[in-house]
């Protein structure tokens, strides 16, 4: 089977500063793939290099076979590229499941004229309602977003997300500042995701559920790959315990 | 109703447009523009060409929208690539680029303006009628906008454009339908106020007028479009009755401006709603004691 989703050379230069550095990785189809390194290591400029949020000095990205390399990101998210932030960004103006039903409805406001033409939105409240459901904050649905606490946004990111029907939803730190509980709950439904068919990748400090819940893992450090393949094999890695332990080690020293 | 309260009426009736216009751009889709007068302007000085030029009023007006609203899209273009005080200056700069234009035009009239407009023909009362029905079609308009799908867009471009992007909002096309639409509208306003004013001066769409109108938009409640009628009316009749105002118009205006988006953001809509929600709160309290 081909790859979903085929990211090569991306390079991203920061002024001086080489952010990331002729990376390249792949996505199967249906796979749950997470993404980890230290912090500083470049996951997130990756995902944002994927999405189009920037644009890298070099490199390609295909998705399905098809060069995306030059999109916007407003057409790479129609093309199937679901984004959720590390650091939560609900639309403040709207009630929580508003929020998701924007996105729901994103065949409604594709075409302008249309969406001018268009009022109805109960068709997409109810199915908002159904990703509300899913990720377990439906009984917030119709209060503001502002205001809620951090929990119920992480997850409203991930509803939102979903809404896009997305070809593969791409998680960047959702389990952070979680408590534990709240984060194993919140791997569990991404796992069912995945296991219902959706591709996943994610960024994810919490290497505890990372090792639980995903099939392979890429890891980045200083802008570069270092290790790519099963959990088990990677996480035993020397230059990523090196990357990892090492620091960790020094830190505990310190 | 005396000569002096249809033309009062009449302004009243203009500004809505003008104002409901720049809500379209600054309140709905969130863009801030300094620079409404201008494309109130080019609607203005249009039409008065047209007249001139022998043409019947619905194709007058009709220029001056169409003539406002492209120029409104060119702007739009132009400022695609900036956001907020770098959009608010970008704005401001076109608002003086079309004064100094109209200037030095002998076409337009330079200083001296345009004079010897013939009027609508449809008498006093008549013209008040028309630009009353285009007025409340604004604003049937702009309610529509609001519940539809663009309207759901624009909430999204407002709030925050990165996050629209990520659920497949094309952003750059929907800042560009805000701005065409609300500049047209500005073009209409322009058109009508060309034939109610009959002598055009290019100091009828200065700053101070983009200041006015951005004033109507932020008291009435960015984005409300009872809350913008409302303060247009207050406003627009202010002056008249308070006689000094006009003189400080920029102070007062500026002075206000500064007062709602330090105190009350929300303006008179989120007034009207908190009151409205207190009443009920003491209904209901009442009800269960």
């Amino acid at each position: 089977m081909g790859a979903l989703l085929e990211v090569s050379g991306i390079t991203v230069r920061f002024g001086g500063v080489t952010a990331l550095k002729e990376v390249s990785f792949q996505v199967n189809a249906g796979e749950f793939l997470c993404l980890i390194g230290p912090n500083g290591a470049g996951k997130t400029t990756l995902m944002r290099a994927v999405t189009g949020i920037i644009k890298p000095d070099a490199g390609r990205v295909k998705l399905d076979g098809r060069d995306i390399s030059h999109r916007p990101t407003h057409e790479r998210a129609r093309l199937g590229l679901a984004l959720t932030h590390q650091i939560v960004r609900p639309f403040r103006s709207m009630t929580v499941l508003d929020n998701v039903a924007l996105a729901a409805g994103y065949q409604r406001f594709h075409h302008i004229l249309k969406a001018m033409g268009s009022v109805d939105r109960s068709a997409e409240r109810q199915r908002a309602r159904k990703y509300l459901e899913l990720v377990g904050i439906e009984d917030v649905a119709d209060k503001s977003v502002v205001g809620q606490p951090l929990g119920v946004a992480k997850r409203l990111e991930v509803a939102r997300a979903l809404a896009l029907e997305p070809k593969i939803l791409l998680l960047d730190e959702p389990l952070a500042g979680l408590n534990s509980v709240e984060a194993a709950r919140l791997a569990d439904t991404i796992t069912g995701i995945n296991r219902d068919g959706l591709t996943v990748i994610m960024i994810e400090h919490n290497l505890g559920e990372v090792l639980r819940v995903s099939q392979r893992l890429v890891v980045l450090d200083n802008g570069r790959k270092i290790a790519d393949g099963l959990p088990m094999e990677v996480i035993q890695n020397p230059s990523v315990r090196a990357a990892y332990v090492g620091k960790e080690s020094q830190h505990a020293a310190a | 109703m005396g000569i002096y309260e249809i033309s009062l009426a009449t302004v009243v009736c203009i500004n809505i447009i003008l104002a409901l216009g720049l809500n379209m751009i600054s309140g709905f889709c969130g863009q801030i523009s300094l620079g409404h007068a201008a494309f109130y302007g080019i609607g203005a000085y249009t039409a008065a060409l047209m007249v001139k030029a022998g043409f019947p009023i619905p194709l007058t007006i009709a220029a001056g929208m169409i003539s406002a609203g492209v120029a409104g899209l060119i702007v739009g273009l132009a400022s695609l690539r900036v956001r907020h005080d770098f959009l608010a200056i970008t704005t401001m700069g076109v608002g003086f680029l079309f004064l100094g234009i109209v200037r030095q035009q002998e076409l337009l009239g330079g200083e001296l303006g345009i004079s010897g407009i013939p009027s609508a023909g449809l008498g006093k009362i008549g013209y008040l009628a028309v630009v009353f029905a285009i007025a409340s079609l604004s604003a049937v308009f702009s309610l529509w906008i609001k519940r539809s799908w663009m309207g759901f867009a624009f909430d999204a471009v407002a709030d925050d454009e990165d996050t629209a992007r990520v659920v497949t909002v094309d952003v750059g096309a929907y800042k560009l339908a805000a701005f065409a639409m609300g500049t047209a509208m500005a073009g209409v306003a322009g058109g009508l106020y060309t034939y109610f004013a009959r002598f055009l001066m290019p100091d009828d769409f200065g700053f101070i007028t983009s200041i006015t109108v951005l004033s109507m938009v932020a008291v009435g409640g960015i984005g409300s479009v009872f809350g913008v009628i409302a303060a247009t009316i207050i406003l627009t009749l202010m002056p008249e009755f308070f006689r000094f105002i006009s003189d400080y118009k920029l102070l007062v205006y500026g002075a206000l401006l500064f007062a709602v988006m330090r105190f009350a953001p929300e303006g008179l809509a989120g007034f009207a709603r908190d009151a409205y929600r207190r009443l009920t709160v003491k209904k209901q309290a009442g009800e269960t004691v």
